[in-house]
């Protein structure tokens, strides 16, 4: 494997301090290949933006160390600006200054000389699609132009490294499209790329490797595939009615968990009482239909998956993304969240 | 290298030798103090605000006191003449204290995080920007005031006189502007600075010697103006509209002595070491 440009060891961030304290990051470690777009997925609350401050010098961690682009982040936080790109979770721009004006600034702050600070601005409005806008308020901005333009000013110095923290969240397609574009684009010209996510199909279909974070600590790790095919079989999502209840699930999971082939059965309560299966291969669909036949069972519905970075995260929490995305919906404080982080 | 635009996008290393320190730090302050110009030309609301104001104070009080008693003012001096000086000074005393506004709302939109993001070479060139922007804003305040003031037929100073003023002034803005970046950081939110910033604003005016001379007020009131760091700006510049220059000159006869320009700007100069002084740590921790 080639060397890694993000190293973090043993990382711990906590929030407060006594009983109120929050756990963000529990002894994580995380080592992001040179060259490679890596995903960073997980739920709401699992720790993501707080790892990618750390790595943007934002946030000093309690514990562990923290190496970017071959520098201690600690030791060297102004090196590891120099040659870090960061795309924050929420975009702060200055809405009375134009597009243009603020990647001047930008480029002033990491010291580009004006002629080469006026091309990376031709060339990455250009290769964003925000020719018409660039020289408008960003306060008349759509939030995928915000996005863009925010990308371009994290571009503009041309870092070895590019962090961005879920940033596609609330997109419309097009912008969406166009920064999944320039992240492969990016990765193809050199870049390292680490992004956050809580979007499982878009660390599936962007990522070369990705970490599964949960409560703080990585709990997977590898590249999409290898993950599902460690993980082996296939998924089988099955109801015998449209809304079963509680009896019927238990007792068709008591059915089918003896049949061969049958590794696992799980009934999904939140789903209306379907049943999550992991069969061995094709042939046991047949068998199962014959099953629920003779025991006189509707078939509502039966779909049949390989694997997907859901079931990763299912097998290693107990819980699919989306239930735990619901879980802490609402529970977060994100105003005092705000004033806690603020300086 | 599959990309349509190879060089477009791939990382370039920082500079081996990277330019002197100094310049990288004039860069990084001049575009930062830009942008305060910028959004200052965007909302010139508050140039126009900053201005207005303080002329009307001037033409209302100066109406208001036109008939003022004799001996109300030494040597016979107009009213007018004699809250030139008051106007100007809170001129520049007002505009100062907004100088943490800005800051403030960087810090609360998550700006101030993408300035701390980038390799600048000292933070400090956040600070000195808010400085060099707040210090300019308000000297051509208070120089449009003192034109106005002088085609109301206040006076103008003369050529050591405006040196004069203008040394004044400076200590004062920085002195204020010192306080209230240090508010910036220590106060949670836009709100509280802009309510203190409130209440700070025109009991400082009236407890000065901005409206009325020592000798006019009542004795605990004398105390305090005379201790009111205003004071010790309006007392040299109002000598020096007087055609008073010297700085040894006495310019107030306070409750416990008699103070000259000099010692009025010494006191100034102090106030605002002392300030910035006691704000270092609290930046330096915010900043970090
Ligand atoms: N500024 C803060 N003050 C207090 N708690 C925080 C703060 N930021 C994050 N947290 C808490 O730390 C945990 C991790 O948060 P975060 O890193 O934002 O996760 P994610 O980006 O994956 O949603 C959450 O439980 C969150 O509530
Ligand atoms: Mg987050």
């Amino acid at each position: 494997m080639p060397e890694a440009v993000i190293e973090l060891k043993q990382v711990s961030k906590r929030y407060g301090r006594g009983d109120r304290a929050v756990t963000a990051l529990q002894e994580l470690n995380l080592s992001v290949p040179k060259g490679s777009l890596y995903g960073l997925l997980g739920p709401n609350g699992a720790g993501k933006t707080t790892c990618l401050r750390i790595l943007a010098t934002l946030l000093a961690p309690d514990s562990g160390s923290v190496r970017v682009a071959g520098l201690d982040a600690l030791a060297d936080p102004r090196g590891v600006r120099e040659r870090l790109g960061y795309v924050a979770q929420e975009v702060a721009l200055d809405k009375i200054l134009s597009g243009r004006e603020l990647l001047q600034l930008q480029g002033s702050l990491y010291h580009l000389p004006n002629g080469e600070r006026d091309r990376r601005i031709a060339e990455l409005s250009g290769l964003l699609g925000m020719e018409a806008w660039i020289d408008r308020r960003s306060g008349t901005y759509s939030g995928g132009m915000r996005r863009r333009l925010d990308l371009a000013a994290g571009l503009l110095h041309r870092p070895a490294v590019l962090v961005l923290d879920e940033p596609t969240v609330g997109l419309d397609i097009e912008s969406r499209a166009a920064i999944w574009q320039v992240l492969h684009q990016l990765r193809d010209s050199g870049t390292t790329v680490l992004l956050s996510s809580h979007y499982l199909e878009e660390v599936d279909a962007l990522a070369d490797r990705l970490a599964i974070l949960d409560g703080g600590r990585v709990i997977a790790e590898g590249s999409p595939t290898e993950l599902k095919t460690a993980l082996g079989g296939d998924r089988v999502t099955l109801r015998v009615r449209e809304f079963s209840d509680e009896p019927e699930a238990l007792r068709v999971q008591a059915l089918l968990q003896g049949c061969a082939g049958v590794r696992q059965v799980v009934v999904n309560r939140s789903q209306g009482y379907s049943l999550n299966l992991v069969v061995e291969h094709d042939g046991v669909i047949e068998q199962l239909r014959r099953q629920l036949a003779e025991a006189q069972l509707p078939v509502f519905a039966l779909a049949q998956s390989r694997p997907s970075l859901d079931d990763v995260y299912l097998q290693a929490t107990g819980r699919t993304l989306m239930d735990a995305e619901l879980a802490v919906a609402g529970s977060r404080d994100p105003k005092a969240e705000r004033k806690q982080a603020m300086r | 290298m599959t990309s349509a635009t190879p060089t477009l996008l791939s990382p370039v290393a920082p500079a081996e030798a990277p330019r002197s320190a100094l310049s990288e730090l004039s860069q990084e302050t001049l575009a930062l103090t830009k942008r305060l110009f910028l959004q200052l030309a965007r909302r010139p609301s508050t140039l126009v605000a900053g201005v207005l104001q303080p002329l009307i104070w001037l033409v209302l009080f100066g109406a208001l006191f036109s008939n003022a008693p004799e001996g109300l003012l030494p040597d016979g001096m107009s009213y007018g003449r004699f809250l030139g000086a008051g106007v100007i000074v809170f001129t520049a005393f007002s505009a100062a204290l907004n100088a943490g506004l800005p800051l403030m709302f960087d810090r609360e939109f998550g700006f101030l995080n993408r300035l701390l993001v980038a390799p600048l070479r000292a933070r400090s060139s956040i600070v000195l920007a808010s400085v060099l922007y707040i210090t300019s804003l308000s000297l051509v305040q208070s120089l449009a005031i003192m034109g106005t003031a002088a085609v109301l037929g206040y006076g103008w100073p003369g050529g050591a006189g405006l040196l004069l003023v203008l040394v004044t002034l400076l200590l004062l803005v920085f002195a204020v502007t010192a306080l209230s970046l240090g508010l910036a950081f220590a106060l949670p939110g836009h709100i509280e600075l802009i309510a203190v910033i409130f209440v700070a604003n025109l009991p400082l005016l009236f407890a000065s010697t901005a409206l009325a001379p020592l000798s006019f007020m009542p004795a605990w009131l004398g105390w305090l103006a005379a201790l009111n760091p205003l004071t010790f700006a309006i007392e040299p510049i109002r000598a020096a509209y007087a055609g008073q220059f010297s700085l040894a000159a006495v310019v107030l006869e306070a409750p416990y002595g008699s103070l000259s320009s000099a010692s009025c700007l010494a006191v100034l100069a102090v106030l605002a070491a002392g300030l910035f002084l006691l704000i270092r740590p609290l930046l330096d921790r915010k900043l970090s």
